[in-house]
């Protein structure tokens, strides 16, 4: 049986930059251990001598030509910042 | 006949052949949103103005090929609806997600250009579980869409919304997207066809990723027939998706004919065991003899690994939205929170308050299998996992050339049952998920209903790239069943 | 009593490559656009964008690999490195973990004491650079730019074989010397387009195992490394004297304070959950492509060299200095084309542009002057149309503004006069002006016509021969 602390919780959150309440972080803990739980199901089979398959399809080598093909569409891509200033985005102080 | 009793190609035949207008059958289609969706919520954005102008320059088109009707595309003319997670510039697209609440898209998904190219005319975009994580359509931001047959059960998901427009002739047909079912439970709830053709068949450029290597767009439709006309149109290689195959595609519509004679088709016993509901079991068997009838030569056999495509795919499926989420993030477009102290305190913010329960719950079980110390143990056993399975998948396709097997272990369940135990819920996408995980293309297609006449669908299964082999095979099933 | 310590340096080197576009998309890469408007939506992170690697990146980080002696990874993928920050628009960066395309490489440098020394190359990964921040006081935010999103980068990976901060320097200037003949990147540190972190660590002399070491950031030329490397040695040191240990951190160096501090909080945790980006398909490198790489390599460094000396009648030390940078050499060699003179090629380079760029702080690449207008000037010094003083000074405008010698010449009447009517009667002026270096001439004192000399030039306005001055000023004394 796995067992989420609440350290393991706080960590998570830090890397997902998700902020629970302390009633979510319990459910979150109770949910994560169920599924970690059933997810080491995938300890049984033997996989000793087996490729990890990250992709599906044998396409290989797909490349673009090194050309310019874009041209500014910065006043439309903007548009959807929720705050913009001097065709940048507005972001709090980072340092 | 009512307008919207056509098919997609029917309608666009009527309207080659004069007898119907573009804007006239736009026009009904949205009259029957108006007076119909608020019952079923199964659009987010309806893009009134925008189809009505698009049916106007269609119909100049059209006089313009007056007498050459015949190099139109066979879906000339017809309104498509448009799941809320593929891009349309300048349309609202929200993920039915709060994070995406505002976002308008700057550009055009390529499945999108290239169904406007062919002449349809975009409706609006359909509702779905928040970024396509669930299988109810229960998870959106916008409210809960309910399946058309009994509008307390739930559509299915996460293409719900599009399974429930066609099922309710508000669209003709649409698009949705699978990345462990999502358009085949939905399909097989609502008792409509949907294909979910094999990974890289379709684009997925403009289509806002959840799992990756999973995802892909698929047609949905009133039939099998609409269904391949639709994929004939949105299919083939995209320089803009990396992972679209450069292969010649042919004409899936051409693979439309009465014929199963010979055609091996394998049932692993494996999808027959505890947990199927025993009316969708007796169906789906039926739904076999119905094809062996026609020529198929039908066989039992085991499949191997079945249980462990679940925690593979909840693993993978996880892992990669827990990245792809991450751009989320309140700076470059949709929703931020209004108070916050400092950068990292509005990431977070932005995000609890953005994304729903069910897209958190995944975000945070992603991060972890991906974290220091768990990526072996988690993450890449997933994938050797996933190894083996489509290794599985790989011998059965040796010795047959159709799986067969249900879509979902029961049919639609009520609204609000589903989503108090997470895991059984991801237990109902046991069916489907395989061929995500393997990228083989899977159709689903009405074959019965249960007690109440709730639809249940018949999921058949193809080798790689084979989606004509599935669409012949559902196509005479669809035939002798009328 | 202090032990003696040994400084341990392994450096990541950041290189921005040459190519027109971005890694991913079909931005253009070039400088100087107005914030975002070379931006697009792979490259701003909108949802449902994907990325398509551009060949040429590949290409260059291949023919990089392989003039470090690199080993190439013919089975290569990309990864993700998760992390939130406001200059990467994605919240990951996608990169090579796991297998990076170049592996087991070396470079070989020269030492302070004249030895040569090989540093070993660990890998060499491709990757995508970040946006830039800009910090607003008066608003009190940070403003966003993603032009620079998405330019391509190599990240070169040493193994912690150098000692001394000039071994770090002469490491560098090695790896810019070779990437800039490859024309792979121009490696110009203070613009950002070669950047180093440097992870040092020290230990007693004669130990075996490594100390702890710490990843230096922020380090935009060979004087802040040079500093950072000293300042965190002795840092270390203190440390480790006083009885206290070195955590394994990050550091910022501020080199107008020169000080570092650490550069993480609490909110970054270092844990990137690094996996194989599932929107890139697998690269495989074939032999077909090797061989175009290897095919298609212009000449190195020391062929260079060796041409020079067989071709060209100039000093090896000359040599040196030319073939050091490529854009110097490259204009050596485009203006010894035109005017067939390469001695007097070589000989304003070492002189004139040298002493102009020290001056003015100009690196080769952002020199003005085109090699044909240098060429021209030269030729009309041979031709002796004017004198080599005159070249001299048009020269220090060309340097600052390009422009056509002949024509300025021309234009402002420069030409020195060959008309011996005129210059007889402006030396006779001369000679009557001063009678007193005339007598001393007589007398003897043979210097005194140097005087002459410079007053004639000056009331010829610089437009005589000093030769032809010099010797008709002999004359008329005898």
């Amino acid at each position: 049986m796995n067992k989420i602390t609440d350290e393991t919780i706080e960590y998570v959150g830090i890397l997902a930059k998700l902020e629970l309440t302390d009633e979510e972080k319990e459910k979150a803990k109770k949910d994560m251990e169920q599924m970690l739980d059933y997810i080491d199901k995938l300890g049984e089979p033997d996989t000793e001598n087996v490729t990890p398959l990250s992709h599906v399809l044998p396409v290989k080598n797909a490349f673009r030509e090194d050309e310019v093909t874009n041209s500014d569409d910065s006043a439309n891509i903007l548009k959807n910042a929720p705050e913009e200033q001097d065709n940048m985005f507005v972001v709090p102080q980072t340092f | 006949m009512s307008i919207l009793d056509y098919s997609a190609l029917e309608l666009s035949k009527e309207i080659k052949a004069g007898n119907i207008g573009v804007a006239e059958a736009t026009k009904a289609v949205l009259d029957h949103i108006n007076n119909t969706d608020k019952n079923i919520n199964a659009f987010i954005t309806v893009a009134d103005e925008r189809a009505l102008q698009k049916a106007e320059s269609l119909q100049k088109q059209l006089a313009e090929y007056r007498g050459k009707e015949a190099e139109l595309s066979p879906l000339f003319g017809v309104p498509f609806a448009v799941k809320d997670n593929i891009c349309v510039k300048n349309m609202r697209t929200t993920c039915a997600s709060k994070i995406l609440g505002n976002f308008v898209p700057t550009y055009d998904a390529t499945v999108v250009s290239r169904l406007e190219s062919a002449g349809a005319v975009i409706i609006g975009k359909t509702n779905m579980d928040e970024f396509a994580m669930g299988s109810t359509s229960e998870t959106s931001a916008f409210g809960i869409t309910k399946n058309p047959a009994d509008t307390d059960c739930v559509p299915g998901g996460s293409s719900g919304g599009s399974a429930a427009a066609i099922a309710s002739g508000m669209a003709y047909g649409a698009l949705g997207s699978d990345t462990g079912g999502s358009i085949r439970q939905p399909a097989s709830y609502c008792g409509v066809v949907g294909l979910k053709p094999t990974y890289g068949r379709v684009s997925r450029y403009g289509l806002i990723a959840y799992g990756s290597s999973l995802d892909q767009i698929g047609p949905m439709g009133k039939n099998v027939e609409d269904v391949a006309a639709i994929l004939d149109i949105i299919a083939g290689h995209d320089k803009n998706d990396a992972t679209s195959a450069d292969l010649e595609g042919g004409c899936f519509a051409d693979a439309c004919v009465e014929d199963v004679k010979g055609l091996k088709i394998g049932i692993p016993k494996g999808y027959f065991a505890e947990g199927l509901d025993g009316k969708v079991k007796e169906t789906v068997l039926a739904a076999a003899k119905t094809l062996e009838e026609k020529g198929a030569i039908i066989e039992e056999f085991d499949l191997g690994f079945e249980e462990y495509a679940i925690p593979a795919y909840y693993t993978i499926a996880s892992a990669e939205a827990s990245s792809n989420l991450e751009r989320f993030d309140g700076i470059k477009y949709g929703y931020r929170t209004k108070e916050f102290n400092g950068l990292h305190n509005m990431y977070k913010k932005t995000r609890s308050e953005g994304f729903g329960p069910e897209v958190k719950r995944r975000i945070m079980l992603g991060s972890f299998v991906l974290s220091s110390g768990y990526y072996d143990a988690y993450y890449l056993k997933a994938l050797k996992v996933r190894a083996l399975i489509k290794e599985a998948f790989d011998r059965a396709f040796e010795k047959y050339d159709v799986i067969l097997g249900p879509v979902a272990p029961t049919t639609a369940p009520k609204i609000g049952t589903s989503l108090t135990d997470p895991l059984k819920m991801y237990l109902g996408d046991i069916y489907t998920i395989s061929a995500n995980l393997c990228g083989i293309p899977a159709i689903s297609v009405p074959c019965g209903s249960d007690d109440s006449g709730m639809p249940i669908g018949l999921q058949l299964m193809g080798k790689m790239f084979d989606e004509k082999t599935l669409i012949r095979t559902a196509y005479t099933f669809e035939k002798a069943r009328v | 009593m202090s032990k003696e310590y040994e400084t341990v340096i392994g450096l990541e080197v950041h290189v921005e490559l040459a190519t027109k576009t971005k890694i991913f998309c079909g931005c253009s890469t070039a400088f100087g656009g107005e914030p975002n408007t070379h931006t697009c939506p792979v490259c701003t992170g909108m949802p449902g964008s994907l990325p398509v690697l551009n060949k040429q990146v590949l290409k260059y980080a291949i023919a990089v690999g392989l003039a470090t002696n690199c080993e190439i990874t013919r089975f290569s993928q990309f990864d993700r490195k998760n992390y939130f920050y406001p200059d990467n628009p994605q919240n990951y960066q996608i990169s090579q973990l796991y297998m990076p395309i170049c592996r087991d490489g070396h470079v070989e440098i020269e030492n302070e004491a004249g030895e040569t020394k090989k540093v070993r190359i660990h890998e060499i990964h491709m990757e995508e650079d970040a946006g830039k921040l800009t910090h607003d006081d008066f608003y009190d935010c940070t403003l966003v730019d993603y032009n620079r999103s998405g330019v391509p980068l190599i990240e070169i990976v040493s193994e912690p074989d150098m000692r001394s901060a000039e071994e770090v320097i002469s490491y560098l200037e090695t790896l810019r010397t070779t990437i800039s003949y490859l024309g792979a990147s121009d490696c110009k540190l203070n613009e950002g387009s070669m950047r180093a972190d440097v992870n040092i660590s020290v230990r007693p002399v004669g130990e075996k195992a490594f100390g702890t070491r710490t990843e230096m950031k922020n380090l935009n030329s060979f004087r802040a490394i040079t500093h950072a490397i000293e300042g965190e040695r002795a840092r270390q040191i203190d440390l480790l004297e006083s009885g206290e240990k070195v955590v394994q951190e990050t550091r910022r160096w501020d080199d107008i304070k020169g000080e570092s501090y650490p550069m993480r909080s609490k909110e970054d945790a270092q844990d990137y959950r690094y996996f194989p980006d599932p929107d890139l398909p697998p690269i495989e490198v074939s032999d077909e492509l090797l061989e175009e790489i290897r095919a298609a390599k212009p000449e190195m460094r020391p062929e260079k060299m060796k041409r020079y000396k067989d071709e060209y009648d100039i000093p090896e030390y000359d040599i040196g200095i030319i073939t050091s940078n490529k854009h110097l050499a490259d204009l050596f060699e485009e203006t010894t084309d035109v005017c067939k003179q390469p001695k007097k090629v070589s000989n304003w380079i070492m002189g004139e542009i040298l002493r102009l760029m020290k001056e003015t702080e100009t690196d080769p690449e952002n020199l003005v002057f085109s090699p044909e207008n240098l060429a021209k000037l030269i030729l009309l010094v041979e031709q002796k149309v004017i004198n080599n003083n005159m070249a001299k000074s048009i020269f220090e405008k060309m340097f600052s503004e390009d422009f056509d010698p002949e024509k300025y010449v021309e234009e402002h009447g420069l030409k020195t006069v060959a008309d011996d009517g005129a210059l007889r009667k402006c030396i006779e002026q001369v000679l009557i002006d001063n009678p007193k270096s005339v007598e001393d001439f007589k007398a003897g004192k043979d210097k005194a016509i140097g005087f002459l000399v410079g007053q004639t030039m000056k009331a010829m306005k610089g437009k005589a021969d000093p030769s032809a001055v010099n010797e008709m000023l002999r004359e008329l004394m005898k």
